[in-house]
C-alpha cells in the first residue's frame, strides 16, 4: 500500500495523508525538488502540470500551469517557506491569474511534507491546511479529473497480476 | 463538477463561524445531540448572551438551526453544510492517492535507471 491513512478535520480544514515508498528519503525528496519529476506526478494524466519556474530554496517561488483536456491552462504558484533536507518541506500553493502571477487577495493553501526514514523506505506525510471551502473548490478545479483517474488506476492495480 | 457547492457569501459565513474554538465546540456538541442554549452557557462559563451570540454566528453560516422547545432554544447541527466540506476533502484525498501512485512509479523508474 502506498497510501497508509488519510485524516480529515473539518473544524480546522486540515487534511493529513500518510504515504510510504520503497525508496530513501533523499530519493523521495527528489520528486519535490526536481521540477521535471514534480511535473510527472503533481497533476493527473489528463491534467499534466508544467513547472516553468521552480526555485527550490527557502523563499523561492514556483510558477506552473496544468493543461486540461480542452487545452485550458489553469495556473498556480508555490512559495517555499522552509526546507530541512531530507526531513521536511513547508510551502504555500495558490492560484495564479492568466499572467501566471499570484491572484491578489486569494489566500494560498499551506502544505507541510514530512519525510521519515523507515529502514530503507520512507514514510511521507503531507499536511494540507485550507483557508475555506471556496479555496478548496477553486484549487480542485485546476485538476478535477483526478477522482476519476485515481479510481481507474486503482481498478487497474486490482486487475493487474500481483508483482513480486 | 465541484464548482457550485456553495456561494462565496456562504463560504465566508461558514468560516467566520468556525474561526472561534468555542463555536467549533458548540458545533461538535450539536452534531452528537441537540443542545439548549442555557446548557451550553453553563458549559463554557460565559454569559447566556455571549453563547447566544456564538450560536447566532453558527446559525448565519448555515451550520446550525435553532428551534424553540418550551422556554428553551434547542441548537441542532445542519449536516448538509458539513457534508459539503467532507465531499471536498474526499476529492483531495483522491488527488493525493493518485499523486502517491505516480510518485511510486517515478521512484521505481529511478531505481531501474540506476541498475
Amino acid at each position: 500500500m502506498t497510501v497508509l491513512s488519510t485524516t480529515k478535520d473539518p473544524d480546522t480544514l486540515t487534511m493529513t495523508v500518510v504515504t510510504q515508498f520503497e525508496a530513501s528519503p533523499d530519493q523521495v525528496w527528489g520528486v519535490w525538488e526536481d521540477p521535471r519529476k514534480l511535473e510527472r506526478w503533481w497533476g493527473p494524466p489528463t491534467y499534466p502540470a508544467t513547472f516553468t519556474r521552480h526555485d527550490f530554496v527557502v523563499g523561492g517561488q514556483s510558477r506552473y500551469h496544468m493543461t486540461g483536456p480542452a487545452g485550458e491552462t489553469p495556473r498556480g504558484w508555490w512559495r517555499i517557506d522552509s526546507l530541512d533536507y531530507p526531513h521536511a518541506i513547508q510551502f504555500a500553493n495558490g492560484l495564479a491569474g492568466d499572467d501566471g502571477e499570484p491572484v491578489p487577495g486569494v489566500e494560498p493553501m499551506a502544505g507541510e511534507v514530512i519525510f521519515a526514514d523507515l529502514d530503507g523506505g520512507t514514510q511521507m506525510t503531507v499536511v494540507t491546511r485550507f483557508t475555506d471551502l471556496e479555496q478548496m473548490e477553486k484549487m480542485l478545479a485546476m485538476g478535477m479529473q483526478e477522482g476519476m483517474v485515481g479510481a481507474l488506476s486503482q481498478i487497474d492495480a486490482l486487475l493487474a497480476p500481483v508483482a513480486a | 463538477m465541484v464548482v457550485g457547492y456553495l456561494s462565496e457569501d456562504e463560504t465566508d459565513r461558514i468560516f467566520q463561524a468556525l474561526a472561534a474554538a468555542t463555536r467549533r465546540d458548540i458545533l461538535a456538541r450539536a452534531i452528537s445531540e441537540e443542545q439548549s442554549v442555557s446548557a451550553l452557557a453553563r458549559r463554557y462559563q460565559m454569559s447566556f448572551a455571549a453563547v447566544q451570540k456564538h450560536v447566532a454566528v453558527l446559525e448565519r453560516a448555515g451550520l446550525v438551526s435553532k428551534q424553540p422547545r418550551g422556554r428553551e432554544q434547542l441548537v441542532a447541527a445542519r449536516l448538509e453544510t458539513l457534508r459539503k466540506a467532507m465531499s471536498l476533502f474526499e476529492q483531495y484525498e483522491q488527488l493525493w492517492h493518485g499523486r502517491a501512485m505516480r510518485i511510486a512509479d517515478i521512484l521505481a523508474d529511478d531505481e531501474g535507471s540506476r541498475q
